[in-house]
């Protein structure tokens, strides 16, 4: 396993960013297959039919 | 982290990615101050703004990506001359720390940039024509200064000026120590043109990446709370989804007064806090948040009011009229 805390800051700082941009992608795909399977009957919920 | 803080967080985060979603702005503008009050030192609630400003954006500009919204030319064109800018900014700042009256000029700067861009855009929403964007646009478009670039929108403008608008709204973004989406926006809406869903969309893009650099700086000194960020972008995702989607729906205009309510909201917000720390008027401090948090609320459910007003095509009910601009 790899102490994470030992590595520099600047590696610690990019993977931190690699984190981030891993979670936002993740949640990209995840809430569009979401809204690709719902969006279309909440659309029409919405939009009173 | 407990689970009414993930709660609050998740919430809050999928109301600011609403606003982002639609305007390409209110990340750091609204993270940041509402960190501040939940106790966390002042670095690690700039540090953990911006990097939930980098996740939100990457999941903004691929959403706008994917409605055709982001001009990639012009994005490297700003994000080059933004970086400049931003450089020249800080070292107007430290000129200004070095007088001793740095504070003074970048409040009173930031509340009168706020209050006239949001003056600016109100005036243009409620205009029945949009008669002075159109022909500040139309002026700049005539300049013919080598080299020409054709942007999305079919918008023809000399590369040279979105340079020059670039190291403008960056020298002030270094200044005023934001992340400069209030001022890029309206810049590229209505001194280049530009139509609004593709300046949302480029804006956003260039947030990713000044939000990316911004991050990483912080991250390296370990101002950064991770907890805080992941479950903020669970909820902003969604939210960015939603206001993407939702400019696609709304009213060009009604973005405009929502935008400007949003601005003017902050200069009110920022004004009354200095006041309130200078004469130690605690009052106006709550004052400052209830407006933050107040105008987020607000401003988030009018897009969906508007949203689902427009999905029903009612425009005489009592809230849809509430909600037009």
């Amino acid at each position: 396993m790899i102490d994470t805390l030992s590595l520099p800051p600047t590696v610690q700082a990019a993977g931190l960013i690699g984190a981030v941009l891993l979670e936002a992608m993740v949640l990209h795909v995840g809430y569009g297959a979401v809204t690709s399977a719902l969006g279309p009957s909440v659309k029409r919920a919405l939009g009173g039919e | 982290m407990s689970l009414l803080l993930v709660g609050f967080f998740v919430g809050f985060g999928l109301l600011i990615g609403i606003l982002f979603g639609f305007f390409g702005m209110g990340g750091s503008f609204l993270v940041t101050p509402a960190l501040l009050v939940m106790g966390y030192p002042s670095r690690v609630a700039v540090g953990s703004g911006l990097a939930f400003v980098f996740g939100t954006s990457v999941i903004g500009a691929l959403r706008h990506r994917d409605h055709g919204h982001v001009d990639y030319k012009l994005a490297v064109i700003m994000t080059v001359a933004m970086t400049i800018g931003i450089e020249a900014g800080k070292r107007v700042v430290d000129a200004l720390h070095a007088a001793g009256n740095a504070d003074i000029v970048i409040s009173v700067a930031y509340v009168g940039l706020l209050a006239t861009v949001g003056l600016f855009t109100l005036r243009d929403a409620r205009a029945s024509g949009t008669t002075t964007s159109v022909d500040l646009s139309e002026r700049v478009q005539a300049l013919e200064i080598p080299p020409m670039v054709t942007l999305r929108g079919d918008v023809r403008v000399s590369a040279s000026i979105i340079f020059g608008i670039g190291l403008v709204v960056g020298i002030l973004s270094g200044l005023l120590g934001v992340g400069g989406g209030f001022l890029l926006m309206p810049a590229m809406m209505y001194g280049l043109g530009v139509p609004a869903a593709i300046a949302v969309g480029t804006d956003i893009l260039q947030i990713t990446i000044s939000g990316a650099f911004g991050a990483f700086v912080y991250a390296r000194d370990g101002f950064v709370a991770i907890p805080v960020v992941a479950t903020l972008l669970a909820g902003s995702a969604l939210g960015a989804r939603i206001g993407a989607g939702v400019s696609n729906i709304v009213d060009e205009d009604d973005i405009k007064g929502y935008f400007a309510t949003m601005l003017l909201a902050g200069s009110v917000a920022v004004a009354a806090k200095r006041v309130g720390a200078a004469y130690d008027i605690g009052v106006l401090n709550t004052v400052s948040i209830a407006l933050i948090f107040g105008a987020t609320v607000v401003v988030s459910g009018a897009i969906l009011l508007a949203a689902v007003c427009q999905l029903r095509d009612d425009n005489a009910g009592f809230w849809c009229r509430l909600s037009a601009t």
